[in-house]
């Protein structure tokens, strides 16, 4: 392959096209093989993206940081609640900064649902017209998203030294803990392509979805409010929960931290990144003739 | 030598109607809870009612030698395009198989993967990526794919920007640079002005006599005969004649006239296939009618006639239908319906409709024609061309009162006209 001209993206020399049915599984080399159309699908969106808004790069910044200020005007200012809320009795964290440790990942993982569930059907005259993996479709979206949320971890860190909280030693678990978030982050947003594309009503359920995720992952409520076992293990299911809880752990020092949460979360993490990964690649054999 | 391309009893069906493109949640969980108790009630019938598929693509098999050039015709509807996607893997077939000994490029479009926001050069770069090119390549053709398209001077403005024209350009300058080893080509010459087209046609000589493998499908029969070596006739999704580029040509020429007088009693009136997947807007039927709108029993040159259009749309769209009479060989004659004619933006409700080109004194000579059909709607392009709707018959007329009508052998647009030779040169002298 060294020596021929021209280094076009498809891999073997021999190519057999047959019926596929069932549930294909994931074709890693192809998609290592695509990796720079993966980066070139998310430079175009984030040329796009900041060609058209005045704020350009500024909103993934901005985007935490409005819900910050709102969510805490609501919960601390008018409702007094915050301290209920974190499961605190006497003074803590700062309900923003509690806020924020939450926002960022739930920012990133919401953002990757929000864009890969239309990034397939709008492809669709690319899926029509040309062969190439599509997962890099709904993974260059998840990249996108990414690239913002690298962004606003830089604001996080101002916003720690402008409340003087010097962050503990746990700031390096903020790595593996952010590999996890796109791992979910992936799944879901992999999984919500797919079924946007097969289904076509499938978009209208997209907000609302988001809107109870939301409310169900401990973002303006901390997970130590939740005593009942039973209950704690039903919230530790959705992914972002020990995902969120682990960056306040990371973050602010002294944070109590369930290990059981966070393993069970991160399981869901990784059922949800092979289900949609799986379900993903049965529907793709059939996106040039359903979009 | 093993072949580049073996194709093996590939064949395509499609479920057509609402079935597969308009499934919601909302079926899907009323049939997960009703399904059961339906099949039980229809059991032992089946569930797939036969007239719910069509086959795009019926048994075809064939095989091309490396180096080869095969042009691949057949009507509308036939499966030609169908062909290029699965071998494209676009799309998968439904039965049979297809081997490819080499890295496939296909170019099924122009333009593939422009974004308007973006300069040219940017999408240079994200056309070629899409296409299957490695950015290190990109980088070191860049120059000469701008060169190719000739719009050096814009490349860094946006493209929307562009004219349609500059688009197109520059879309084909970076799919030629593409260097497969297997090249497969869906009619994208058919796009761009003549001095473009004749650029576009020499790079295709090149690429033909580089030792590449080359699929071509084409409605351009004499491009066809002149750059392909072996042909491939299709018709209605199966193999009609497989052989010489001319043998596969005459055949699809003689089945098309030997159709003809199907079309309809009077051989004015052609239905088009339903393309497969069905597309916003469809042209469904083109005929040409006398000036009142009535089958005409015969067409002479000269005639007062309407050509109409019926289409339908799928949903409420802006279409914008064309109407183009070409020769038998596929080349261009007429056309009426763009912005630069007199043509018409129609804001249409779903269903279908008609619209008539009327044509005051129709400039055909007498022979065999083409009629064909097209509909652009309103920001997606064209989205269904029949150029090849159908043949229809033009009776001869002596217009020029010289006693030999125009004939399509001379000249297959005739206009009036006349001579004039100055009077009173010396040396010249009209006789008779």
């Amino acid at each position: 392959m060294a020596s021929s001209p021209g280094n076009l993206r498809a891999l073997p020399e021999r190519v057999v096209i047959r019926p596929r049915g069932g549930w294909p599984a994931v074709n890693w080399r192809e998609l290592w093989h695509g990796r720079e159309l993966l980066f070139f699908l998310a430079w175009r969106d984030v040329k796009v993206r900041y060609k058209q808004t005045v704020l350009g790069a500024l909103w993934a910044i901005l985007q935490p940081l409005v819900s910050m200020v709102v969510l805490t005007l609501v919960f601390r200012s008018l409702l007094g609640i915050d301290r209920r809320l974190m499961g605190t009795t006497s003074e803590g964290y700062p309900y923003p900064v509690f806020l924020f440790a939450g926002l960022l990942p739930w920012q990133f993982f919401s953002e990757s649902l929000r864009r890969s569930s239309e990034s397939v059907v709008v492809s669709a005259n690319l899926v029509q017209k040309v062969y190439f993996p599509r997962l890099v479709i709904p993974l260059s979206a998840v990249a996108g998203a990414a690239m913002d949320f690298a962004l606003s971890l830089l604001v996080l860190a101002g916003l720690m030294v402008w409340y003087g909280h010097a962050p503990g030693v746990g700031l390096l678990a903020v790595v593996p803990l952010a590999v996890l978030t796109a791992m979910a982050a992936t799944g879901v947003g992999v999984l919500i392509s797919a079924l946007n594309a097969a289904y076509r009503d499938f978009r209208h359920i997209v907000p609302f979805l988001l809107q109870v995720w939301f409310y169900a992952t401990p973002l303006i409520w901390s997970a130590r409010i939740v005593e009942a076992p039973r209950l704690r293990l039903l919230i530790a299911l959705n992914p972002m929960c020990g995902i969120v809880e682990g960056y306040r752990r990371a973050i602010l020092p002294g944070w109590p931290l369930d290990g059981t949460l966070l393993a069970v979360s991160a399981a869901s993490t990784a059922l949800l990144l092979l289900v949609g990964l799986r379900y993903f690649r049965k529907v793709e054999i059939s996106f040039a003739d359903i979009l | 030598m093993a072949s580049a391309i073996t194709v093996s009893g590939l064949s395509k069906r499609y479920q057509i109607g609402a079935r597969v493109r308009d499934r919601t949640v909302r079926e899907a969980l009323t049939d997960a809870v009703l399904g059961p108790v339906h099949r039980l009630r229809s059991f032992g019938r089946s569930s797939h009612r036969p007239e719910d598929a069509i086959w795009a693509l019926r048994e075809v098999s064939f095989e091309v030698a490396p180096g080869e050039v095969l042009g691949v015709v057949g009507r509308n509807g036939a499966g030609k395009s169908t062909l290029l996607k699965i071998l494209s893997r676009i799309t998968d077939p439904t039965e049979g198989t297809a081997e490819l000994a080499g890295r496939i490029g296909s170019l099924l479009e122009v333009g593939t993967g422009f974004h308007l926001e973006l300069t040219g050069r940017e999408n240079v770069y994200l056309s070629g990526a899409i296409l299957g090119m490695r950015k290190a390549e990109i980088d070191r053709k860049l120059d000469e794919i701008i060169d190719f398209s000739g719009i050096e001077t814009f490349i860094d403005t946006p493209v929307k920007r562009y004219s349609s024209g500059m688009r197109v350009r520059l879309g084909f300058a970076v799919a030629a640079h593409l260097e497969p080893e297997i090249l497969l080509i869906d009619e994208v010459l058919a796009v761009g002005d003549v001095a473009f087209q004749r650029r576009c046609l020499g790079k295709m000589e090149d690429i033909g006599r580089g030792g590449r493998t080359v699929l071509f499908v084409s409605h351009n029969m004499a491009a066809v005969r002149h750059l392909c070596t072996r042909g491939l006739a299709l018709h209605d999704g199966r193999v009609l004649a497989l052989g010489d580029a001319d043998e596969a040509v005459d055949a699809y020429l003689a089945r098309m006239r030997a159709e003809a007088p199907e079309a309809g009693a009077s051989g004015f009136r052609f239905p088009v296939a339903r393309p497969e997947p069905p597309p916003p807007a469809r042209v469904a039927c083109v005929e040409v009618l006398d000036e009142h709108g009535e089958p005409p029993a015969a067409v002479c040159t000269g005639d007062c006639v309407r050509l109409r259009v019926h289409f339908e749309c799928a949903g409420r769209v802006t279409v914008t239908p064309l109407v183009t009479v070409s020769t038998p060989e596929g080349a261009r004659l007429l056309g009426f319906g763009l912005r630069a004619g007199a043509g018409r933006q129609l804001d249409c409700e779903a269903g279908t409709h008609r619209v008539d080109v009327v044509v005051p004194g129709l400039p055909l000579s007498a022979g065999r024609h083409v009629l064909g059909a097209a509909l652009r709607v309103q920001g997606e392009g064209l989205v269904h061309e029949a150029a090849h709707a159908g043949e229809f018959e033009v009776s001869p007329r002596d217009i020029y009162g010289s006693g030999d009508p125009p004939s399509v052998r001379w000249s297959p647009i005739a206009l009036p006209h006349s001579w004039e030779v100055p009077a009173g040169e010396s040396g010249l002298r009209e006789i008779g």
